[in-house]
């Protein structure tokens, strides 16, 4: 490790070899925690600082609400101004983890007299945490391996495009901090696990109740934890320690979760959640068995006895369980977990569930995107976990596959996968390297001297091969190196392409190449959502598809039927209905819920794709889920999606393509093409004569993307 | 002839732009108008009038106050009232501004409002003078119809009186109105009235008595942008580090005849000429020269419309709502730029320094409800005083920036109803110490120097209770 010759020159500097090592690496942390920041701000430089996509702006408005009128006014905030006329419980139905930390940092910088608006804060908070991310990833690198492994999976996780997909400047969302408090908390559980220290375990608590506030995936910590103490405890490794750590994180961890109000009870309703319990009487029976055991000195009574508890133990859980489900008080998995643990479930079921992109199953494809060398060395380091058991690598080799799995089923689910894909990559990266670097050092040295500073215990074995084909060898080391060395940086590479490729765009603001290479915006949703802020009446009710919930209520401060918060599927479904009705039949439905001005968003001018005509048939599945009348057959011709003139009679005659199609018979699109010519789809469309009778066009952007639409009042009887 | 005309006013039939002369320290009678010529330009939506007065003494007594007067319905409007007098001979005449001030009467006819012009020398009995009398109008045009759709142009109806209204007798008067373009649907006629092109002609009208009005009405189109600012707040941060920071916050909003019905977008991009012809996209905004790191953004985001022209003597902001407003609709933005200081810091002599800086909107042609202006001055300075060329509204406030501990000071200047024509420099005094600027500096280095002692007492104490 020393470096002597180097030191010699800088005499007066000389420091002891483990201060250079401390030195090195605190500069390696710190450069690490910098990368991982400064990677994340490629769409603040391109675009600006802003918030991203449709979920964030719910967070930031509530984020502002916080802000301006103090936690109890949160805490209690009846929103009317989504949901109308149902209204949603803010308080009650978040995660306020998020909003919480992001308020606090803004209050801290103003105690610091740092004027900064609460915008940046919250644009900034995302790669802030994923900054704290790579400290953590070190620390429990550290614990799991060593601190080369720890160092290793910093830079990988700081740079990583699965982590990075979710936490770049301005996605400002729940999983921007959860990956922290999830990453973290099993740091902590994991160093509770190893100590069997009450101070770990109960900083894993606190751990545990930050996740619980900031993301709805706290439910896979405490699916895993109970796993792996069951695992431990299946294959004999069972100890105080874990005992300790268990009982102290589990109990203190779910009181604590119980002061989420949106958690609530569920920790001992939900069956969900019954698996952690289940594990915590387990554990009791085990210790109250050891004790026992630790009494009896007569093997046979044992046996018998240990008989008896274990039936009377499965008896009463089984009985427990039973009475718990059938009588309601615990209630059954909801559809996402269902959906987790069957692919198919949601698509047979829950359509509005699996219209969302997210919660598609993985495709290969994106593993590589998000994963890149990743994905080849984790197997490797699972290899190596294999080869040096210990408590701290089971737990990482059973978080590395279970998220794998859902991360296979859920396309958001990498996210998850990623800090275990790294740290195991990591142990694989630095055992490789340490290998190496073994190898090639050995040459000056004796090998007796590199064979016994060898960390790991499988190196004793390849010592003794190492010694007959030295010279050989040597070289192989060296290409090896270069090898991982080359693979490392185009790892680099390929990161920050795809940060700044795919993962830097806000959504709200659409960029393109023009003709002349210079860089087009569209910047038509702001346009729109600005438009209704400014130009409608205050109390003026907004109906759109749910995509667009959230961003109408915060950029445009206008009531919405139904937002992102997807809570109420029938309300959806009714929107979804007036959307592929008639128009008069619209026009009822609309009547019925008040509403005001109908917003779609189309891209035929553009040639966006993500745009409602291409969304619509889910609005049909969705709205045909609830109400029967809506039948998908209708607006497809032989099962097959069409708008122009070969498209269904009631496709072409819907108030959704009504109101996208409304006057485009007029506008020539493309050079060469007839009027009409929808670029997004590629087609000249069918009907081009749409005519509205209870609807006018009050506005539309200047790209075509956002069109809003008044509804009239209804006309006089006489 | 005083009660009938009272009675017209109160019958609301909203008689404007009257004009009286009243020489206070004499007999009304004593001044007399012996010749008046009004000019009325209505082709933006700020209606200016250009009044040449030929005042003649026909008193005994010198007289050197001479006052001006209008209507009660035209206070609010009344944006800024100047008065120039001629000085010199026929070739070199130079133009005196002169001295005006609100002034009230009690017994004022017609509820009239007085401005008071204090000549620079007393006009002399049997002498004569001409001046001439400027004042702006602002939300005078009335549209109508007062809701248009998309395809119509937008007609006003503004509303006057034929003769000045005036307290004194007046010989000859005579009194043009430009409109924007020929196309006017109707006007009163006062004969003689002559029409040619986009004048109207009323008049001569020869030997009127005092207070004579003759209601007129002039029905026209007018499809220039009724870009009126609700709302401005400007602020003006002075950081003695070399830079002028300022943030324009904007209410805009089109005054003009609202909106109605539907807003088509296919027909707004297609034939721009004859839809939406009284909408405007873009305003142009005149900035000083050496502007810098300018923004354009609202609540929501970066407004990436917009087009900064700079070349030595000024900067040309071209900016563009997100969308085009339409009559009655309504956009909110912010503004920001910085400046070079020593363009606009100086020194007084008495160890003062004062900002030289320019009151008023930037935007060309517009008219600005309420203009709140924040000098916010820097941390640790005293003795704030404001000098502004006509009446405002001042009061001090404390700001908070970053890094400040005491707050800065800033003089607030309110103003309401602000025409381009207020666009003129004012100044802010203020006593500051250089040393003061190191403040914050030396409060980081301490910050961070406290930082690096507690990491390296915490690296150097055994805190652990075993050994």
């Amino acid at each position: 490790m020393s470096n002597i010759p180097a030191a010699d020159l800088l005499k007066p500097f000389k420091l002891k070899t483990k201060q250079q090592e401390l030195l090195i690496r605190v500069s390696i942390l710190c450069l690490v925690y910098i990368l991982a920041f400064i990677t994340r701000l490629f769409s603040v430089l391109r675009y600006e600082s802003m918030i991203h996509e449709f979920d964030p702006y719910f967070n930031y408005r509530t984020t502002l609400y916080l802000t301006q009128n103090g936690f109890y006014d949160f805490w209690n905030w009846f929103d009317y101004e989504s949901w109308y006329p149902l209204g949603r419980i803010v308080g009650g139905t978040l995660y306020p983890g998020l909003m919480v930390t992001a308020a606090l940092i803004y209050r801290l910088l103003h105690f610091l007299r740092f004027a900064v608006h609460i915008r940046e804060v919250c644009v900034l908070t995302a790669p802030f945490f994923a900054s704290n991310t790579t400290l953590v990833a070190y620390f429990f690198g550290k614990e799991i391996w060593d601190s080369g492994a720890g160092l290793v999976a910093a830079i990988l996780i700081a740079v990583c495009p699965g982590y990075i997909s979710r936490s770049v400047a301005g996605s400002y969302d729940n999983e921007g901090v959860a990956i922290f408090a999830l990453l973290f908390t099993f740091y902590l559980f994991v160093k509770a696990v190893n100590t069997g220290s009450l101070a770990w375990g109960l900083a894993s608590a606190f751990g545990y109740f930050y996740m619980v506030s900031a993301w709805g995936g706290y439910v896979f910590i405490i699916n895993l934890v109970p796993l792996y103490v069951l695992v431990l405890l299946i294959t004999g490794r069972y100890s105080m320690r874990l005992y300790v750590a268990y009982n102290c994180m589990y109990i203190l961890g779910m009181l604590l979760a119980m002061q989420i109000r949106f958690v609530g009870f569920q920790h001992v309703q939900s069956g969900e959640h019954m698996a952690a319990m289940g594990v915590f009487f387990l554990m009791q029976v085990f210790y109250f068995l050891d004790w026992v055991k630790h009494m009896l000195s007569d093997t046979k009574l044992f046996q018998a006895f240990l008989r008896i508890t274990v039936t009377c133990t499965v008896a009463v859980g089984g009985i427990a369980l039973g009475v718990g489900m059938v009588s309601g008080y615990i209630s059954p998995w909801t559809g996402r977990f269902y959906s987790l643990l069957d692919p198919t479930y949601a698509k047979d079921n829950i359509p509005i569930i699996a219209s969302v992109s997210e919660h598609q199953p993985t495709a290969w494809s994106s593993f590589m995107f998000d994963y890149h060398i990743l994905l080849f060395l984790f197997p490797a380091g699972l290899y190596f976990c294999f080869k040096r058991l210990s408590d701290a690598t089971i737990f990482i080799v059973m978080y590395g596959l279970t998220s794998m799995y859902f991360a296979g089923v859920m396309v958001r689910l990498i996210l998850v996968a990623t800090p275990a894909v790294c740290l195991i990559s990591a142990i694989a990266v630095s055992a490789t390297v340490k290998n190496l670097a073994v190898l090639l050092r050995s040459k000056s040295k004796a090998v007796q001297t590199g064979s016994t500073k060898g960390t790991s215990s499988g190196k004793a074995s390849s010592k003794a091969a190492l010694d007959q084909s030295q010279p050989f060898q040597k070289n192989g080391a060296m290409a090896l190196l270069f090898g991982v060395f080359y693979l490392l940086s185009k790892y680099a590479t390929h990161c920050t392409w795809v940060t700044s490729e795919a993962y830097s765009s806000p959504s709200i603001v659409l960029a393109a190449r023009g003709a002349h290479g210079n860089r087009v915006i569209f910047d038509d949703y702001r346009e729109a959502y600005f438009w209704l802020r400014q130009n409608t009446p205050p109390d003026a009710k907004v109906m759109s598809w749910w995509d667009y919930g959230y961003q109408i209520t915060a950029m445009g401060n206008r009531t919405v039927i139904v937002d992102n918060n997807t809570w109420n599927n029938t309300h959806i479904a009714t929107v979804g209905r007036a959307m592929s009705s008639y128009e008069d039949e619209a026009y009822e439905i609309m009547r019925s819920l008040d509403v005001d001005y109908v917003l779609v968003v189309f891209g035929g001018v553009t040639g966006y794709s993500s745009d409602d005509i291409n969304k619509f048939l889910w609005m049909v599945r969705i709205g045909g889920g609830v109400f029967p009348v809506i039948k998908e057959p209708d607006y497809l011709v032989n099962g097959e999606y069409r708008v122009d003139k070969g498209a269904a009679p009631k496709m072409l005659n819907c108030l959704m393509y009504k109101l996208c199609y409304y006057r485009f018979g007029d506008l020539v699109t493309e050079y060469g093409r007839p009027p009409g010519y929808d670029r997004a789809r590629g087609v000249e469309i069918g009907n081009k004569d749409v005519k509205l009778e209870h609807l006018e066009e009050a506005f539309t952007t200047s790209n075509w993307i956002v069109r809003i639409y008044k509804v009239k009042p209804p006309n006089n009887r006489w | 002839m005083e009660a009938p005309i009272r009675a017209r006013d109160t019958l609301a039939l909203a008689l404007f732009s009257l004009l009286f002369f009243i020489c206070r320290s004499s007999p009304l009678n004593n001044l007399l108008i012996s010749n008046a010529e009004r000019r009325i330009d209505l082709s933006s939506h700020i209606v200016k009038a250009y009044l040449t007065l030929k005042v003649e003494n026909a008193g005994s007594t010198p007289a050197s106050e001479i006052l001006l007067a209008f209507p009660l319905a035209q206070a609010g409007h009344l944006a800024t009232v100047e008065a120039l007098a001629s000085k010199g001979k026929r070739k070199k005449t130079t133009l005196v501004r002169l001295e005006v001030k609100p002034t009230e009467l009690p017994d004022a006819p017609n509820d009239a409002i007085y401005f008071t012009i204090y000549l620079a020398n007393p006009l002399n009995s049997g002498e004569s003078t001409t001046f001439e009398v400027l004042y702006m109008l602002t939300r005078s045009l009335e549209p109508f119809p007062a809701e248009i759709g998309q395809s119509e142009s937008q007609l006003v109806i503004y509303r006057d009186s034929a003769l000045i209204l005036s307290p004194y007798h007046i010989k000859q008067q005579t009194t043009f109105i430009k409109t924007p373009s020929p196309k006017v649907e109707s006007f009163t006629r006062v004969e003689p009235t002559n029409r040619a092109g986009t004048e109207i002609k009323y008049g001569p009208y020869e030997d009127r008595p005092p207070y004579s009005v003759s209601p007129i009405l002039v029905h026209f189109e007018n499809n220039s942008p009724f870009a009126v600012v609700e709302e401005l707040v400007r602020e003006v941060e002075i950081s003695h580090w070399g830079n002028l920071q300022v943030t324009e916050k904007y209410t805009l909003v089109h005054a003009g005849a609202r909106h109605k019905g539907v807003f088509s977008r296919v027909d707004y991009q297609s034939r721009p000429s004859s839809t939406g012809v009284s909408s405007f996209r873009y305003l142009l905004a005149r900035l000083p020269p050496r502007v810098h790191s300018v923004y354009y953004r609202d609540e929501i985001g970066n407004i990436s419309s917009s087009h900064l022209r700079a070349d030595s003597r000024k900067s040309e902001l071209e900016i563009e709502p997100r969308y085009p407003l339409l009559g009655g609709w309504k956009a909110t933005f912010v503004i920001g730029y910085g400046l070079p200081l020593q363009d606009f810091l100086f020194e007084s002599t008495d160890d003062r320094r004062y900002l030289n800086f320019t009151f008023g909107c930037p935007l060309l042609e517009t008219v600005v409800d309420k203009l709140t202006i924040k000098v916010v001055l820097p941390e640790g300075s005293k003795d704030p005083s404001a000098v502004v060329p006509f009446p405002v509204e001042q009061h001090l406030e404390t700001k908070y920036s970053y890094l400040d501990v005491v707050g800065r000071t800033v003089v607030v200047l309110e103003k309401k109803n602000v025409v381009p024509m207020h666009n003129s420099h004012f100044q802010v005094y203020y006593i500051f110490k250089p040393i003061f600027m190191l403040a914050e500096p030396l409060m980081l280095a301490s910050a961070f120097f406290l930082f690096f002692v507690a990491c390296v007492a915490y690296l150097h104490i055994d805190l652990s209770i075993r050994k």
